[in-house]
């Protein structure tokens, strides 16, 4: 579904991402971790197509087309979804009527009928439930007065009507306490299966006690310098992140794929 | 700069719609202003002799005025000379009926989706067309007047009205108010008259569309409405003009007047032609309307949308005379390009227990400035004052200005005035997330916009909020990449 050649990203003047590979295949969740500073936001985002994130080599192929080539709301149509790590406020804008002028313009790209406002509500009242969306939250302004619970969860619902084929979660964990986190994963869990594959990028291993992931790669100084099963979160969580760093000692470039399955990283 | 600063420069280009000059066989007087041009215009509409003498009163005083210039706008000094101050479509007998307006006119409001043949028209609107100088069709006059309803044009009510006239013209702005309502005063040509008798509800909207077609001509309307007791009346102008290189005047003067217990709202949607994306041509647009709550209990609301005009300087206002009486002022202003808009309100409260609520929008992209001015003024016998004021500004881009310049003048122990103010600029970051969920930049834009605007929009007549909004993602158009 999605395969990343080399992948060089600039942002600010710097060089962050230098050199990723990586390859997703549908039904696959991949979790990418690594220390502050990595380049794991980084990599979300370039592939969301953030204006301030400037791809200067590499390559994307988003089932088999150029993803660089296309704006970030046609990334969008076509069924690439990021979960913000830090969702944005739209003052005045009813969070219902966004979501549903969102949906629209994907089905309208698909050739699909746009939904009328009775058939969105229907939709909504069956996607809700899971994640504890209540009427407040749709009536309310996008993201405005969320707390930072409600606004993950709205991102997750968000995900959930728009059926992306790749869904990119950037930190959602980040500043969830317990039981959101478990809400969270409950959404992406119930939306797991073999058309769609997930790329969650955390910086503990804790949201993947709840997410299981297929893959784990960690990333160090914009590199993909170890990939592995669920057990190597696991690791990482017993070591901490300075046990990559030493392990990979200076020079090595290219990360060795411990998952003989695997076929990540390609190019290794 | 930035790539996002970069991304929202391309918001630069936009088009007017409404730019097209129609060919009509017009009648024009030349060039040019003088006591004779004042009286060419009144003899030109057959006034009586009280309202020519008016009309000089004020070109005499105009005379010895000078422009103001503590507006925060620039630009070229106006030659008064160089201006057309009469042109009407040509008529070859008196109107019978709708169907004997000039077809080119009738066509022009067509294709401004303004119609003016009733059967066509929105269900429950009725309009007074107004082309160059004169009002060229009035819809629906004979139904309302069942009702006693007086609607027509300026220069039809001071023949068969000339009584509520003389008694209403310059008492809520007179001719002394400034330069431009004493221009206006000697040289307006037509406009809108509004009557509303005791106790009735005006049963549709009624509204007024202008039309300025040719060329170096200025345009001087007058509109005045009288809501009487316990009536209620919603009425809506709307305007707009061809793209020229030259700069075209407008100066306008609405009063209104509302007695004990009626209501008035007032709804602007002003889409005159705002100049190219150089800062050539485009309209200045120097009006004054005021309202007065002259009545126990009586309300004004002031709507506007500012989309257009090359230059904007105007400020609704409310005079709070009757005791319990309420002004309001909601307020969109746009600057794209170089535009320039000076806007905002006065509520001035006199009577006891007045209430005042102003909520401004101002949105600049651009090169475009945007000022807000506004005075609250309680005087010393108006006790339990009570005013609200709300102004926010959204800059779209890192060239455009908002400026913020309000005026509290309190004279009362017992009044009670609140303001708040905000400026805040569209995020990059509000467009990205816009369009990670697929939405195109520019409906990210309108939907952000819209937003901003909530409050304003949901004071229109639900037939115009959606023009309205429709107008403003227009006027926006191109702001960004």
């Amino acid at each position: 579904m999605l395969d990343i050649r080399n992948l060089h990203v600039r942002a600010e003047n710097k060089e962050i991402l230098k050199g990723i590979d990586l390859r997703v295949n549908a039904g696959e969740v991949h979790a990418i971790m690594g220390p502050n500073g990595s380049g794991k936001s980084t990599l979300a985002r370039a592939l969301s197509g953030h204006p301030e994130y400037h791809v200067t080599g590499g390559e994307v192929l988003f089932e088999g087309r150029d993803l660089l080539e296309m704006d970030p709301d046609e990334r969008a149509r076509e069924g690439v979804f990021m979960a913000f790590q830090y969702p944005v406020e739209i003052a005045g804008v009813n969070n219902a009527y966004f979501l549903k002028a969102a949906l629209n313009a994907k089905r309208k790209h698909h050739g699909e009928p746009e939904l009328d406002a009775m058939e969105f509500m229907a939709l909504i009242k069956s996607k809700s439930s899971l994640l504890d969306i209540d009427q407040s939250m749709l009536s309310r302004a996008v993201n405005e007065g969320f707390s930072g619970g409600e606004k993950k969860r709205n991102e997750i619902f968000q995900m959930a009507l728009l059926e992306p084929k790749l869904a990119i979660l950037d930190e959602t964990d980040s500043g969830l306490d317990i039981d959101a986190l478990k809400l969270v994963a409950t959404g992406v869990n119930a939306m797991r299966g073999p058309d769609r594959a997930f790329i969650v990028v955390t910086h503990y291993q804790r949201l993947l006690d709840y997410i299981v992931p297929d893959y784990v790669h960690v990333l160090s100084g914009g590199r993909i310098v170890r990939s592995g099963g669920k057990e190597l979160a696991l690791e990482l969580e017993k070591k901490g992140y300075g046990w990559i760093d030493a392990s990979t000692g200076p020079g090595s470039s290219r990360a060795e794929s411990t998952d003989a399955t695997g076929a990540q990283p390609v190019g290794a | 700069m930035s790539t996002s600063t970069e991304t929202i420069e391309q918001l630069a280009t936009r088009e007017y719609k409404y730019g097209f000059v129609t060919e009509v066989d017009a009648e024009t007087i030349p060039k040019g202003l003088s006591e004779d041009v004042v009286r060419i215009i009144s003899a030109k509409k057959g006034e009586p002799e009280w309202l020519l003498e008016w009309r000089l009163k004020a070109y005499r005083l105009w005379l010895t005025m000078k422009e103001p210039t503590w507006q925060n706008v620039k630009f070229e000094p106006i030659n008064y000379q160089d201006i057309v101050y009469y042109s009407a479509p040509k008529k070859k007998k008196v109107l019978n009926s709708l169907d004997e307006v000039d077809p080119e006119v009738r066509a022009t409001f067509d294709k401004l989706g303004i119609p003016i043949e009733e059967q066509k028209l929105f269900a429950g609107v009725a309009v007074d067309a107004v082309f160059d100088s004169v009002s060229v069709a009035t819809t629906f006059r004979a139904t309302l007047a069942k009702q006693g309803i007086i609607f027509m044009s300026f220069s039809d009510a001071v023949r068969e009205h000339p009584e509520l006239v003389r008694k209403y013209l310059g008492s809520v702005v007179p001719h002394t108010d400034n330069f431009f309502a004493a221009l206006n005063s000697a040289v307006f040509s037509d406009g809108s008259f509004v009557y509303i008798p005791k106790g009735v509800r005006c049963p549709m909207e009624l509204s007024t569309y202008f039309r300025i077609n040719a060329k170096d001509t200025g345009q001087f309307e007058r509109t005045l409405i009288i809501a009487d007791e316990g009536s209620f009346v919603s009425y809506l102008e709307g305007c707009t003009a061809p793209m020229r290189d030259e700069n075209q005047l407008h100066a306008a003067v609405v009063e209104l007047v509302a007695h004990d217990d009626a209501t008035i709202k007032y709804s602007t949607i002003q889409n005159w032609y705002p100049g190219d994306k150089d800062g050539k041509g485009g309209i200045y647009n120097f009006v004054t309307k005021r309202g007065l709550c002259e009545g126990r209990g009586s309300k004004i609301t002031w709507t506007q949308v500012e989309t257009g005009s090359a230059i904007t300087w105007k400020y609704p206002s409310c005079i709070l005379k009757g005791d319990h009486s309420i002004g309001e002022f909601y307020s969109v202003a746009t600057t794209n390009n170089w535009q320039q808009a000076d806007t905002g309100t006065k509520m001035i409260h006199v009577g006891r227990n007045t209430r005042s609520t102003i909520v401004s929008k101002g949105i600049s992209a651009g090169h475009g400035q945007n000022t807000y001015r506004g005075q609250v003024r309680i005087g010393k016998n108006a006790t339990n004052g009570r005013n609200y004021s709300q102004c926010d500004s959204l800059l779209i881009g890192d060239k455009c200005g908002a400026h913020t310049f309000p005026y509290l003048d309190i004279r009362n122990s017992t009044a009670r005035v609140e303001h708040e103010a905000s400026t805040s600029k569209i995020g990059e970051d509000q467009i990205f997330y816009c369009r990670q969920r697929g939405l195109t930049a520019e409906d990210a834009v309108n939907m952000i916009v819209s937003g901003f605007c909530k409050e304003v929009f949901r004071e229109l007549p639900m037939e115009f909020a959606v023009e309205a909004q429709k107008l403003l993602s227009v006027s926006l158009e191109g702001s960004v990449g």
